[in-house]
């Protein structure tokens, strides 16, 4: 009934191909980001900045990166988190170097430098494929984040081997540092993620994003029409390693503010894989539907013994939530391997149809 | 020069005017491959014969360790201990297919790989809240393993070997022994093999899919018990040995996913290599604690001239 599409006539070739093809979803679309910009800063406080809303939008944008790499040309990464620490680092010596520089501006070059290592490690998936791919991609993951710990140029010579992030003013308003106001972070995210993700669904829908999909469905089938293999997968690393970096950079610089090198480990790879997988691979909504599920979940756990009087200590609350999360993944994947993005899709088919039954 | 010089020279010039120092790291680096190994041989087993990379490997040695002297704490006699550990591998086991494997049956790959990592937080989360966080002794003189160690004096110098270590290879010796002859001779073994080779195949001569990985996820069980007593005695038992269970990837990437021999060929190498190559290049040259990364840098390389691995069966890919 609400996602009636009759009516709806497309007289050209420009309307068929919009981005979106039916008027609902561009209502939908803008109500959420009327909630996401105007609603939530009106009414969201330090902690649901700082501890949710933030976070989202972070994890987010990493698994959209990591969704590009596995989801889209199908070469599972496992080194999502190493290839974030590149992008802080980068991000982090960028500013420190030259102080001046615009906080965007950094990022966006600070995504150059994760996606040129992503390249460099992703030369082996000429060669490799499958789970031998995976296992490679942990090369980097350690590697990294030895190098982290290792070359201390890359944290200025601290004592402690952890980054710090000064403060840093933007037109006027401090972005980042330890004086910078969580609404202002909060806004400064949700414009860097907003319009990663406008380039994402575009670059995915077109020629390259075909490429990659025709690379994951079977290479050799893909090579065989012409499709030149080393460049598919190369520019599938190249965008992922990007996207993913800068999710890296504001994962220290608008989120945590520090980040020492076990920060990028690989329960971190491993939760944004989480993401993508719970969200759905190969769509670019559900990396947002995943992110939330995975973010949120934890801060929810944490909040049910308080509400129903159950005395229980802090760190079996984390065990139980740690535990929770395990078999709630195992459930998810029972229930909709597919991920949550299908499971909308799923629901707007059917409402699109509503009320008959086919 | 003088770099090349370090690199390329010093460290080999350093191993023979040593050589009972360089013997020592050729022996620790063993012991560890041994692990490597037992571990990567668990991965092997359920993947051959249920294409499921089972990542919850690591995490099972960890949970039978923690069983074993969890249980020797609550006052069983440790010789008991054993065989009821076994037990609660076999109910973990069966407990696995029954609520995570059947459902999954016939998923991509990767669904079934997140599936195995969702086991691995669901029994980290389970063991802490059970056996509490905190480092455990494993109860090496109670399971009559000796702890004295042999001296030996080659080339004039002096080489250590702790027995503990010594009984580690040879029962791992005789644990991959018996299962080669339990996979090549019995019947069970045979069907397992025959699983790995063909899923609709087997299922059509009668052979029964479940039990067959009830059966397997077993024996990765007692693998994973074996590996945690050993492991344990010479590095405690706690939540951190789970990190052993990356250490066990670039082995099976070095020997090929399907390959037992590979499993144990690639443990022993990535052993002693990556100890050999802390000590005379990592160390004096990278800061050390190249061993975190050193396995894997090794088997991609070794993995970019053969892409199925040293052992591995042939990928053949059709249109």
């Amino acid at each position: 009934m609400l996602y009636r599409t009759a009516g709806q006539f497309k007289t050209s070739y420009e309307a068929d191909f919009a981005l979106f093809p039916v008027k609902q979803d561009s209502i939908l679309l803008a109500a959420v980001l009327v909630l996401a910009f105007v609603v939530f800063p009106l009414t969201a406080n330090e902690f649901a900045f700082r501890a949710l809303l933030i976070p989202v939008l972070i994890y987010a944008l990493a698994a959209l990166g990591l969704n590009i790499l596995t989801g889209y040309a199908g070469q599972l990464s496992l080194g999502t988190g190493a290839f974030m620490g590149v992008g802080a680092y980068a991000c982090y010596k960028l500013i420190t170097i030259f102080p001046e520089m615009n906080l965007l501006v950094a990022i966006a070059l600070s995504g150059f430098f994760s996606a040129a290592v992503g390249v460099a490690f992703g030369l082996p998936s000429l060669r490799i494929k499958g789970f031998y791919l995976a296992i490679a991609t942990l090369a980097a993951q350690f590697f990294l984040v030895w190098l982290f710990e290792k070359w201390a140029w890359l944290y200025n010579y601290n004592a402690s081997g952890a980054i710090q992030v000064p403060n840093i003013d933007m037109f006027g308003f401090t972005v980042a540092g330890p004086r910078a106001p969580a609404i202002t972070q909060y806004y400064f995210v949700l414009i860097v993620v907003s319009i990663v993700t406008f380039f994402a669904i575009n670059v995915t829908r077109g020629r390259i994003g075909r490429i990659w999909k025709s690379v994951r469905d079977m290479d050799i089938a893909a090579e065989l029409v012409g499709i030149n293999l080393m460049k598919a997968k190369l520019s599938a690393f190249f965008v992922s390693s990007y996207v993913v970096g800068v999710a890296g950079a504001l994962f220290v610089f608008a989120w945590r503010g520090a980040a020492e090198p076990n920060l990028f480990d690989i329960p971190l790879s491993f939760r944004v894989l989480f993401i993508a997988i719970i969200g759905g691979l190969g769509s670019i909504l559900g990396n947002f539907l995943g992110a939330i599920l995975i973010v949120a979940l934890p801060v929810v756990l944490g909040f049910l013994p308080d509400v129903f009087g159950v005395p229980i200590s802090s760190s079996a609350v984390e065990h139980l939530n740690v535990m929770i999360i395990g078999a709630l993944i195992v459930t998810f994947l029972i229930v909709e391997p597919h991920g949550l993005a299908r499971f909308w899709a799923v629901i707007r088919e059917k409402l699109i149809i509503w009320p008959f039954p086919h | 020069m003088e770099i090349l010089y370090d690199i390329l020279v010093k460290p080999f010039v350093d191993m023979v005017a040593a050589p009972d120092f360089f013997l020592q790291v050729v022996w620790e680096g063993l012991v560890s491959g041994v692990l490597y190994a037992l571990i990567a041989l668990g991965f092997v087993l359920i993947y051959k014969s249920s294409r499921i990379f089972n990542f919850a490997q690591g995490i099972m040695v960890v949970f039978a360790a923690l069983t074993l002297v969890g249980l020797y704490e609550k006052g069983v006699p440790a010789l008991l201990a054993v065989p009821l550990t076994l037990a609660v591998m076999y109910l973990l086991a069966m407990t696995i297919e029954r609520v995570v494997l059947r459902p999954l049956v016939n998923q991509p790959d990767i669904i079934l790989f997140m599936a195995t990592i969702g086991i691995t937080m669901f029994l980290i989360g389970f063991g802490e809240i059970i056996f509490g966080g905190e480092n455990k002794v494993m109860i090496t003189e109670q399971l009559m393993i000796p702890t004295g160690s042999y001296i030996f004096e080659p080339f004039g110098g002096f080489v250590s070997i702790e027995q503990k270590d010594l009984t580690a290879v040879v029962g791992a010796v005789v644990l991959v022994g018996v299962l080669l002859l339990f996979l090549n001779r019995s019947k069970m073994g045979r069907a397992i093999r025959a699983l790995g080779d063909d899923h609709q195949a087997a299922l059509s001569v009668g052979i029964s899919l479940s039990t067959i990985w009830v059966l397997v996820w077993f024996i990765a069980g007692v693998i994973a018990l074996a590996t945690g007593i050993v492991w344990g005695a010479r590095a405690g038992v706690s939540f951190a040995l789970e990190v052993i269970a990356y250490k066990a990837l670039p082995v099976l990437m070095l020997g090929g996913l399907e390959s037992v021999l590979g499993a144990i060929v690639g443990g022993l190498a990535i052993g002693i290599l990556e100890k050999l190559f802390e000590i005379y290049w990592g160390q004096p040259l990278l800061g050390g604690n190249t061993e975190t990364w050193f396995a894997f840098v090794f088997a991609l390389i070794v993995l970019l001239f053969r892409p199925q691995g040293l052992f591995g069966e042939r990928i053949i890919e059709r249109v």
